[in-house]
């Protein structure tokens, strides 16, 4: 029901979002612009086109596509909705949807308010190596630095694990100050790399303060499978998250391969955190805000809770979002979200509503 | 997804959770099981086999590895040697799934710091039943519903759990286990936090799960409690089985003075007519200089009772009466196996029953006499009193509570309290070694030991 409602939210702030910006263009008209972006396949083709797969083209067989609405709207805002803004709408709202899950997990996993996405490292591994490849070109050979960033978030997150399991446990407490430790190194060296980055020290900067400019259909494409397929894993566990916060000896008596289930939970929240932060950057609080404010408008019950979170992360973005491109400057979506979160989160912790997970 | 709301309570349904938590018994059996945390030997060769539809109580100090076996049995540690099996299966290799079906635990340590509803919590009991995508079915519900109830904790359904009392808290976990509906159920401290109510209560409830059935075991602290409701006791001792067996077999003063290594009386309690511990202070006090051979009590009440109760703790062969045998002390007497002169309330004292005791006084090193009742029974004794030797006189009520006797018997009395040694029972084995050693000492000697109190 609440998943429900917030679909609805999501919809309606999508819409309004892409209404918005430099041009205005009603909502009547964004709706049928979309819905004239709408295709499904119908034949295959033999075209040579190929997918980008972790850097590696490969061919694969090709679709043929039919649009399925034609309402009339003029070309100019059928390309400015469909390929400028659609694109980085739908990268802001799977972004969010990626923090907002994986934040409800940390959250769940570590029983700890302060946990969010990044809280094993995946965020500065991330930017690790996104900042390496800005740097050393020549050094890492991938086009785009989403492959790079994911990759690093994903040794990070592995790593992390690794240092904090011994003897087939992996204790949380362990794995958090692991997490701390290897993100206190990883900024010492990208610290190190900005200072001998030259001329690629403002690109690097950028990226790391987390923004959706020049977002295309192919960040979508990267992200939005790996982020949906995730989630929807994350909420097959939404009953084991729940018996987890009973604490770990509880839920073993309660049915739960406590380990496995961890370290599931673990691969799965770092994957969907990594796809979003490597397509848009390090962008802060919406993992460790949004689930906070979900569990005090819907409680601490995972199966609602999770579902909810994603969505209201994925609102949340593009509404930051849209502010970020549509305010008088533009500037990155990290600072909005940093800037209003912060300051709404300590209202929240003022008046005591914020509680332990 | 939605709040599963409150299933109405049918008869059908009522009757399909009952057949539902009603599983089959199964037998532990724990085999030569050691353990150590690093250096420190917490478990040591423990063998034990429980039948099904037991109830053994774990009993023992702090320390002594009650919650260690607990957590051996249910899985959450593996001993270093030695295995568990439940029906013949080694917990160890079961998978959470299957052991969670198998063994419900109810843990010592139930703090929750999240804000589910009660009901949420004890559905979560239901977990091992459900499957990955499944919710709560109708029957998942009634189990609940009928948990909450058994645990009179449905008034509190719908509290946040970070919301209720610690012992509300302890009654809802115990209502999840119950949830569970698992053939064993294993209890750490179950009463721990509860008032004297919840606890009987508490225990009555696992008492009526066991009559259905189940097989528990509890690790209990209030021996007392343990000894009303378990079938079997097995009191633990640095990491060892020290006694196993039946309640009155297990709590005898010699197994606690070694376990424990307290100074314990064990008597009947007359309510429930089973087994209470009593532990007393003293147990490494330097034995007084001199101990008498044997010493008469004569007195009624808890002061006698106190009486008994401490010379026994003390080792110090002792006889009773006459005394009616209503009374407390006849009563201590009796669990503790002292000879006692025991008559018919406010009867007359009967001839052949004044010549034992007059027998008794005479050969005893001390005779104590606490608030001792003037009366039909024990005025005949005056004589006696007057010549013996070593007098103790304990006085908790006023003799005028006490006197139904004539003006003349009361100076009688009065004067034999002169020559005794004045105590309180907390002096009374000094008091009694003083009488031995001196006769009949002076009350200069009383003083001194109040002073000293």
């Amino acid at each position: 029901m609440w998943s429900a409602g917030l679909f609805v939210l999501l919809g309606a702030v999508v819409l309004t979002s892409a209404a918005l910006g430099p041009v205005r263009i009603d909502v009547v008209t964004v709706a049928m612009a979309m819905l004239n972006a709408v295709v499904i396949p119908v034949g295959v083709t033999s075209s040579s086109a190929s997918l980008p797969v972790f850097g590696v083209s490969v061919p694969t067989p090709g679709l043929e596509y039919a649009t399925v609405f034609s309402f009339d709207v003029p070309v100019t805002h059928q390309i400015i909705v469909k390929d400028i803004r659609l694109p980085r709408i739908t990268l802001a709202a799977t972004v969010g949807l990626s923090l907002g899950a994986a934040g409800t997990v940390m959250q769940g996993f570590f029983r700890n308010p302060l946990a969010d996405p990044s809280i094993i490292g995946v965020s500065s591994g991330a930017a690790a190596g996104a900042v390496a490849a800005i740097v050393f070109p020549g050094l890492i050979p991938f086009g785009s630095l989403h492959v790079p960033a994911f990759l690093g978030a994903l040794a990070t997150a592995f790593l992390v694990y690794a240092i904090a399991t011994e003897g087939g446990r992996t204790p949380v407490a362990t794995l958090l100050l692991a997490g701390v430790a290897i993100q206190t190194f990883l900024g010492a060296m990208i610290s190190y790399m900005l200072v001998h980055s030259g001329d690629s020290l403002q690109q690097a900067v950028y990226w790391m303060m987390g923004h959706l400019n020049n977002s295309q259909w192919g960040d979508v494409g990267f992200a939005l499978p790996i982020t949906l397929a995730g989630v929807l894993a994350l909420c097959a566990f939404r009953q084991e998250l729940n018996v987890l916060l009973l604490g770990e000896e509880d839920a073993h008596h309660l049915g739960v391969e406590v380990e496995r289930t961890k370290l599931l939970l673990l691969v799965l929240a770092s994957i969907v955190t990594a796809a979003g932060v490597a397509v848009a950057g390090v962008i802060g609080f919406v993992g460790l805000v949004v689930p906070h404010i979900m569990r005090l408008i819907v409680g601490p019950d995972h199966r609602i809770l999770l579902p909810t979170s994603a969505l209201a992360g994925a609102s949340f973005l593009v509404a930051t979002d849209t502010l970020a491109r549509t305010g008088p400057a533009v500037v990155p979506v990290g600072i909005i979200t940093a800037a209003l979160g912060a300051p709404f989160f300590l209202f929240l912790l003022s008046r005591r509503e914020v509680r332990s997970v | 997804m939605t709040e599963p709301g409150q299933s109405p309570e049918t008869a059908d349904s009522d009757l399909e959770s009952d057949e539902q938590s009603r599983p089959d018994p199964a037998t532990i059996s724990v085999e030569d099981c050691a353990l150590s945390f690093g250096e420190l030997s917490v478990l040591e060769d423990v063998s034990l086999t429980i039948e099904p539809g037991e109830f053994v109580g774990f009993v023992g100090p702090n320390g002594a590895g009650k919650t260690t076996l607990l957590r051996t049995i249910s899985a959450a540690l593996e001993p270093d040697s030695g295995t568990v099996a439940i029906d013949g299966t080694d917990v160890h290799d079961l998978s959470s799934r299957a052991s969670s079906r198998l063994v419900s635990v109810v843990p010592q340590n139930t703090s929750i710091s999240f804000s589910f509803p009660v009901r949420d919590v004890v559905e979560m009991g239901r977990h091992p039943h459900r499957s990955r995508f499944s919710s709560a079915t109708p029957e998942d519900h009634a189990v609940v519903e009928r948990a909450l109830e058994r645990t009179r904790t449905a008034e509190l359904a719908d509290r946040p759990i970070d919301e209720v009392s610690g012992g509300q808290r302890q009654r809802v976990v115990l209502a999840r286990a119950i949830a569970q509906a698992t053939p064993v159920m294993l209890l750490d401290e179950p009463t721990a936090s509860l008032d004297v109510n919840h606890q009987v209560e508490t225990l009555e409830l696992v008492r009526e799960l066991v009559d259905e059935g189940r097989t528990v075991i509890a690790a209990i602290h209030d021996l007392d409690l343990a000894a009303r409701y378990c079938d079997r006791l097995v009191l633990l001792s640095d990491g060892t089985v020290a006694r196993d067996g039946p309640p009155a077999t297990v709590l005898t003063g010699d197994a606690l003075a070694d376990s424990f290594d307290a100074n314990a009386v064990v008597t009947q309690n007359p309510v429930t007519g089973t087994e209470t511990v009593t532990a007393l202070a003293d147990a490494h006090e330097p034995e007084p200089a001199s101990r008498p051979d044997q010493v008469h009590v004569l007195g009624t009440g808890a002061a006698a009772a106190g009486v008994i109760a401490r010379l026994a703790a003390a080792g110090i062969d002792m006889t009773l009466g006459p005394v009616s045998s209503g009374d407390a002390a006849a009563e201590t007497a009796r669990s503790l196996g002292v000879e006692a002169i025991e008559t018919e309330p406010f009867a007359r004292l009967a001839p052949e029953d004044r010549a034992t005791a007059e027998t008794l006084v005479r050969e005893a090193d001390v005779t104590v006499l606490a608030d001792l009742v003037l009366g039909a029974s024990t005025q005949p004794l005056l004589d006696t009193l007057e010549t013996a030797d070593g007098l103790v006189a304990i006085e908790t009520r006023p003799l005028s509570e006490r006197d139904f006797a004539g003006t003349d018997a009361r100076a009688r009395y009065n004067a034999c309290c002169e020559r005794a040694v004045d105590a309180t029972l907390e002096g009374l084995l000094e008091a009694v070694a003083d009488a031995t050693v001196g006769g009949s000492s002076s009350r200069q000697s009383v003083d001194s030991i109040d002073a000293n109190d």
